[in-house]
């Protein structure tokens, strides 16, 4: 039996990453600077929402990617002036290193003008959804 | 359209591949390691449902669990594979060329992966992909 210190070490820091990650996945993350980048139908690759649009960035080996697609189309239902759209990382790399997604599901919240005003890195639960949009006027 | 498999299968895989990792790292065995790079070549080139942990889940759990199955997309899990598999056989190779540091390093890496994927529904896949990608076709 060999020392159990790099197990230790591991397992330590493993569940403070974790403790950490859960956490901030879904959370809306406000952009600091002002003016975000501005982004329009042409890019989005469907109308902007009067109000708010949410820009998801999906990719293929992401299991929540799909659930969050799935809330976000339901949302946007109830919810007239805020759109939707879908954008699959993989093919839109320039856009990707553009907008720095690092990850994926990023959701890009965009006011009516089409400026990112936050964004939101894993499965948003949809009270933060719906406090996120409640925050652009 | 891709394959789609029973959520938990991966899952519960990640827990065994956690405590075969944690073995190997404690005791530094070639042969735990090398039995784990196998299971992760399984998983990375057939599927992770062709493991014989996911055969486990298959015959043994599955049957016992009440709760619904979520189904999920074979690739992320198999994406994370094939990760494992990578560190796997730096583990291997430096076991074999005496690289103690190095083996520990590899198989540390690869038991936080597993342990997170375990314990906190980490998606590698989601965090590691797209970097790789701009990674490669960063001019």
């Amino acid at each position: 039996m060999k020392t159990l210190i790099p197990l230790a070490i591991v397992l330590a820091g493993a569940t403070g990453f974790g403790i950490w990650y859960q956490r901030t996945r879904g959370e809306f993350r406000k952009k600091k600077t002002v003016n975000g980048p501005t982004l329009t139908a042409a890019i989005v690759g469907t109308e902007l929402g009067s109000r708010a649009t949410m820009v998801q960035f999906s990719s293929a080996f992401c299991t929540p990617c799909r659930a969050t697609k799935v809330l976000l189309e339901d949302m946007v239902k109830t919810m007239p002036d805020v759109r939707y759209a879908h954008i699959d990382a993989e093919s839109h790399l320039e856009l990707v290193r553009k907008l720095d997604i690092r990850s994926t599901p990023t959701t890009l919240f965009l006011n009516g003008a089409g400026v990112e005003v936050g964004r939101a890195m894993g499965t948003p639960k949809r009270a933060q959804v719906q406090a996120a949009i409640a925050a652009i006027h | 359209m891709s394959v789609s498999i029973d959520a938990r299968g991966p899952r519960w895989s990640a827990v065994i591949t956690t405590v075969v990792l944690a073995i190997a790292l404690v005791t530094s065995s070639l042969w735990v390691i090398a039995f784990q790079a196998v299971v992760f070549a399984i998983g990375a080139l057939r599927g992770p449902q062709f493991t014989p942990y996911a055969l486990i889940f298959k015959k043994l759990i599955k049957p016992r669990l009440k709760s619904a199955a979520t189904l999920e997309d074979v690739r992320p899990p198999q994406f994370a594979q094939t990760v494992g598999l990578g560190f796997a056989l730096v583990a291997v190779i430096a076991s074999v060329t005496g690289a103690g540091g190095l083996f520990t390093i590899a198989v540390a890496f690869a038991l936080a992966a597993a342990f997170l994927n375990a314990a906190f529904n980490f998606c590698l896949g989601c965090e590691m992909y797209l970097l790789i990608l701009r990674a490669r076709t960063a001019k």
